[in-house]
């Protein structure tokens, strides 16, 4: 009984996206009639220009904001993890975890009325795909403050103590050891920022401007009107890139109980 | 010092832009860019605990987060149970095949579910070929399909939380008493069940609340007459330009999302 529920909840997660891959190498338009394997697809998704230019576009953007929440994030998941009690922790936990518990329409909403009143006041920042980076910054430092806490809470204290007391003065501390521990936390939450950042269909819409689409708004008008095999060919591009991703992130997770993997 | 930039950069870009809202949903709708004007107007508010239209929106997201968590309870419920079970050094796998859906997009997760569900998909195709129907069914773009889309996506927040509270258990509770006699069912329900419980309160918890703020689902396979809060503040926002009554209706969605999340612990 027990094998026959693993077996219906696998079936039930994976069937459909080996259905969505299966169609997107169908020679056939219609997706239940199988007419033979085909790249068609494929070709006419490079060929599809507006597709490329919001992938590209995302691509970048995505980087970019992985880059910064990871930053943010690790300096903020040290604070938690190494600076015990400072004042306003239980603030800062709390708008850490809000975007999250927060639907992303709040979220989304919130954060294009902030930047409507700053370019109001300010005449900065023009929305567009800068305001899409500052956004899905503010979400992705979560994922990685809370990873590299999780990675820091195990271990790690003593190997520093060591190096401060053999004179090691802080900044070389966390050059030399802090960071190299951190390093698988790092590699997973730059993933999952980035992955999240290329997914992100409605904070993405609430706060880019005309001349940004992002690939993920583009998916999301195309299926409203109706999938096409196009689509089926772009998912299992994206569906590839984010195994290999997480593929990674598997491959150097971080270990429990926090020791170090060389 | 570690801790400013973090902080301030959340200051920014959190706290700001929440006390933003909770000012626009008092302010009055102008003709203006950008349409409203600072003040102190509690019509949208009150508008979005009284109209009809959005009591209809508030319910539907209210029935939608819990029909959603039933059947992500009723899927996940029993996965939770075998993974718990499974030998341990099979359960970092299971968890993991669990969780790698996640990781792919949830629009790449709707496409394929649009692919199945559409009038000419591959469900239709197999109820035609089995002779179950004779012409294709509308499944596309109902409440029934929106269900299945939410479960789905969000299935994995309940079998987590769910499994490690039971992999956290002691299995010798289980097995004294069916030692004393209890037969299996009474064993469920006197021992996994209360064991399970703070689990399946966090699951819940992480399922609709997100669920109820829930946009995309809804849109690419609900039905058009569906009524969500998060589909109303959409239009108030982008079709009718109304930004204070996006707003207002938002405070709403917040207070509704804030309460129950005091209950999930992480």
């Amino acid at each position: 009984m027990r094998t026959g529920a693993l077996l219906f909840g696998y079936a039930f997660l994976y069937a459909p996206i080996a259905l969505l891959v299966l169609g997107s190498f169908n020679d056939s338009r219609l997706t239940t009639a199988w007419s033979g394997f085909s790249l068609r697809w494929y070709r006419a998704l490079l060929a599809d220009e507006a597709l490329r230019e919001a992938a590209w576009l995302s691509l970048r953007i995505a980087a970019i904001s992985a880059t910064g929440a990871t930053i943010l994030g690790t300096m903020a998941g040290l604070a938690l993890a190494r600076l015990g009690r400072f004042p306003g922790r239980t603030g800062f936990t709390a708008l850490l975890a809000a975007p999250l518990v927060l639907p992303d329409l709040l979220l989304g909403l919130a954060l294009l009325l902030l930047f409507v009143l700053l370019e109001r006041t300010l005449g900065w920042p023009g929305r567009g795909a800068g305001t899409v980076m500052l956004a899905q910054i503010t979400i992705g430092i979560a994922y990685v403050a809370f990873t590299v806490r999780a990675r820091l809470a195990g271990g790690g204290t003593l190997l520093e103590q060591a190096a401060a007391d053999l004179g090691a003065p802080p900044l070389t501390v966390l050059r030399r050891i802090t960071l190299p521990l951190l390093a698988p936390a790092l590699a997973a939450g730059w993933g999952l920022a980035f992955v999240l950042s290329l997914d992100d269909v409605v904070v993405a819409s609430f706060v880019s401007g005309p001349g940004a689409t992002t690939l993920p708004m583009l998916m999301f008008s195309t299926l409203r009107l109706g999938p096409t095999p196009v689509l089926n060919a772009l998912a299992t591009v994206l569906l590839a890139l984010t195994l290999l991703m997480g593929w990674a992130a598997w491959r150097w997770r971080p270990v429990a109980g926090g020791k170090a993997r060389h | 010092m570690i801790a400013l930039l973090p902080f301030a950069w959340l200051l920014a870009f959190i706290a700001a832009p929440a006390a933003i809202l909770l000012a626009i949903a008092l302010a009055t709708p102008v003709e203006a860019v950008p349409p409203f004007a600072l003040g102190w107007n509690t019509e949208p508010l009150a508008l979005a605990l009284t109209d009809p239209l959005y009591h209809a929106a508030l319910w539907g997201s209210l029935r939608m987060a819990a029909l959603t968590a039933g059947l992500c309870l009723v899927l996940g419920y029993p996965m939770a149970i075998a993974i718990a079970r499974a030998p341990s050094h099979c359960r970092p796998v299971l968890r993991a095949l669990v969780l790698l859906p996640l990781l792919t997009g949830v629009l790449l997760r709707l496409t394929a579910w649009i692919a199945i569900l559409r009038d000419e998909g591959y469900l239709n195709a197999a109820l035609l070929a089995l002779g179950l129907t004779d012409a294709p069914l509308h499944l596309l773009h109902t409440e029934g399909a929106m269900l299945v889309g939410l479960a789905y996506v969000y299935l994995p927040f309940m079998i987590l939380p769910i499994e490690a509270r039971l992999s956290a258990a002691d299995p010798r509770l289980e097995q004294a008493a069916a030692d004393l006699g209890a037969p299996p069912w009474r064993v469920f329900r006197h021992v996994t069940l209360p064991l399970s419980l703070p689990g399946v309160l966090a699951g819940i918890v992480l399922v609709a609340v997100p669920v109820s703020g829930e946009v995309i689902v809804p849109a690419l396979l609900g039905a058009p007459e569906n009524l969500t809060l998060g589909r109303v503040i959409w239009d108030a926002f982008f079709q009718e330009r109304d930004w204070p009554q996006a707003a207002a209706l938002a405070v709403i969605l917040l207070a509704l999302v804030l309460l129950p999340s005091r209950w999930a612990k992480p």
